[in-house]
């Protein structure tokens, strides 16, 4: 395979693999801190793509339109968090996943309610409107490479958050012993609505810089939800840092997946997931 | 009476007014209550898992998929028999459903939930992906499966109302068989372990084995409903085994309830009737189903049993 070619697709991978990371990065903290199954995390991502699409109309800036929108996806975040997921703490998964897929239902039929069944775009900001050429007939856009980074940024911020601050403190803790948390005096409910939120908005966010790169169409939140969730598995549940090697992972199996074989790509994906579980089944830093 | 006298009185008086259906009902409702019969099986199958074993599967479509497939491959051309088609459909899923039972029951909860949606998702993509099998447009059944002894016709399954009993007897014999399924001491080991796993590892059970065992049967009922659902439909499609069908499942056996192994059952019209409803209502019945999904949810701990119960006087619930 030619160097250059490779090295675009491996940029390629490297992209889509931090792009699920921020999604999944969500999941996983629910997960391993408030112990739910959140199906709708994908909604939050397709919020913000439309987010994303009708600010850009009106605003005709993507950036005005994040700085716009992130509030909104995160107030949706805690309204749901209140209202739905708060009431089902105590009861068991199974009734978790339904709530949640109810959920589903809802945003899909809302979103195809307010913005119709069209497939639209969101033009790529006109600052980073360009192309790297690498060859003749071989380039690299710059957006992806700006996506990238603004992934890359969110992950050190994360790593900063989680590792350095008290509320990073009270997450790690919650992650391990809830009980133990809570008879230390810190309030609970605020934390998990926190945790949620923050989820919530970060998904919120891979949805409105990738916006631009895929076009935004009805339903494409279920597809990353998917992949999400088998990165979590692979990554071992409530694992940040499982999460952001399984994403990788994914990014880049996912990538050379559609160039070596094309037409099992998306079974690539899965393969892998079952192939990390027969060696490690509580995933590659879960605990056992 | 006992709440046991209660399901049996139920699922005699159903039976009976199933019966009795085609006599009355038009083409339209003859086949609606196949169609709901059908995804009854579907759902006593997962009933088995969740209420049984405690394994709440998230990829059951997978087999209810696959048992249609099955069909839809063998009779792509030209009719197949019922008595070769049904057992390699139900032998097909028995087989996956073991390849991923043996890896998906040694977790347990949320990991077990998210890995049978995990696979389910791999068969559908295997199968939208793969154009010998149909691709995202799927397959049609050239013909439905003949039921033939000796080269004499038996049963004729495009005859509406034949093919209505056909399934009504599936229901009957799988609800039974699960009956009997969970009186044996089978039942009775699958039970303890959804009450209590490490309990019954150290009484010297292998729960391993008996939590697969359950997985299995489970997916070749399913395998059984989805061979009815492509006899029916003499179309497939990869949606079939997508994760909004086994939610849809889910839903049924939760709506139902339970705590009765009638349950399921009640959840599949229950669930099917307010969609049919839906649909006449509105295009955007699907809204409706979130919401209908989250009030039961927020509002239905116990599911519509649970409501039943709770109409109740106190005693006869104290007694069940």
């Amino acid at each position: 395979m030619d160097p250059l070619f490779l090295l675009i697709q491996v940029l390629n991978g490297v992209q889509y693999g931090l792009l699920l990371f921020l999604i999944a990065s969500g999941l996983t903290l629910v997960f391993g801190i408030l112990n739910v199954i959140n199906l709708a995390h994908g909604s939050f991502y397709m919020i913000g793509a439309y987010l994303a699409y009708a600010l850009t109309l009106k605003t005709g800036n993507l950036w005005l339109s994040i700085a716009l929108g992130l509030p909104v996806a995160v107030l949706i975040g805690l309204a749901v968090e209140r209202l739905m997921i708060r009431p089902l703490y105590s009861r068991d998964h199974l009734y978790q996943v339904l709530l949640t897929y109810g959920l589903i239902l809802v945003f899909n039929e809302l979103q195809s309610v307010i913005f119709g069944n069209d497939v639209h775009g969101v033009p790529v900001p006109a600052m980073l409107q360009y192309s790297i050429p690498l060859t003749e007939n071989l380039s690299y856009p710059v957006y992806r490479l700006a996506v990238s980074a603004i992934c890359l940024v969110m992950v050190a911020v994360m790593y900063f958050v989680i590792q350095k601050t008290r509320l990073g403190m009270s997450i790690r803790a919650g992650s391990v012993n809830r009980e133990m948390v809570q008879s230390l005096g810190i309030n609970i409910k605020l934390l998990y609505a926190i945790v949620f939120a923050i989820g919530a908005g970060l998904a919120a966010l891979a949805g409105m810089i990738a916006a631009p790169l895929s076009s935004v169409y009805p339903g494409l939140g279920e597809h990353v939800l998917i992949v999400c969730f088998v990165i979590v598995v692979i990554g071992g549940i409530g694992s940040i840092r499982g999460a952001f090697i399984a994403a990788l992972l994914i990014g880049l199996a996912d990538t050379f997946g559609k160039v070596l074989v094309p037409d099992f790509a998306s079974v690539a994906t899965y393969a892998l997931m079952a192939a990390v579980l027969l060696w490690r089944p509580q995933g590659l830093f879960g605990r056992a | 009476m006992s709440e046991q006298r209660i399901t049996l009185a139920l699922a005699v008086v159903g039976v009976i007014v199933l019966a009795l259906l085609p006599q009355f009902a038009d083409r339209y409702y003859i086949q609606l209550f196949t169609r709901i019969m059908v995804m009854a099986i579907f759902a006593m199958s997962l009933g088995l898992l969740v209420s049984g074993a405690g394994l709440v599967s998230f990829g059951h479509a997978a087999f209810f998929g696959l048992g249609a497939y099955t069909l839809a491959l063998i009779g792509a051309k030209e009719a197949a028999s019922v008595w070769i088609a049904l057992p390699l459909a139900i032998a097909c899923t028995a087989v996956a459903a073991l390849a991923i039972g043996a890896l998906a029951v040694r977790t347990s909860g949320i990991y077990f939930i998210m890995l049978t949606l995990a696979f389910a998702q791999m068969f559908f993509f295997l199968f939208n992906d793969w154009k010998a099998l149909g691709g995202s447009d799927g397959l049609y059944v050239a013909a439905r499966p003949t039921v033939e002894i000796f080269g004499e016709r038996l049963l004729n399954l495009n005859n509406r109302p034949t093919l209505f009993y056909v399934v009504l007897g599936a229901l009957v014999l799988v609800y039974l068989l699960i009956g009997v399924l969970m009186r044996a001491p089978f039942g009775k080991v699958v039970d303890g372990i959804r009450v209590n796993e490490h309990r019954m590892r150290a009484l010297g059970y292998n729960t391993y084995r008996y939590k697969l065992v359950a997985f299995v049967i489970a997916g070749a009922i399913a395998g059984l409903a989805g061979f009815l659902y492509a006899t029916q439909n003499t179309y497939v499609n990869p949606a079939l085994m997508g994760w909004r069908e086994s939610g849809l499942v889910l839903m049924m056996v939760i709506l139902g309830g339970m705590r009765s192994r009638l349950g399921p059952v009640v959840g599949a019209f229950a669930l099917v009737l307010i969609e049919d409803v839906f649909q006449g209502i509105t295009e955007r019945w699907l809204l409706l189903v979130g919401l209908f999904v989250i009030a039961v949810v927020l509002l239905l701990p116990n599911g519509l049993a649970g409501l039943l119960a709770r109409l109740q006087p106190k005693k006869a619930v104290a007694d069940g």
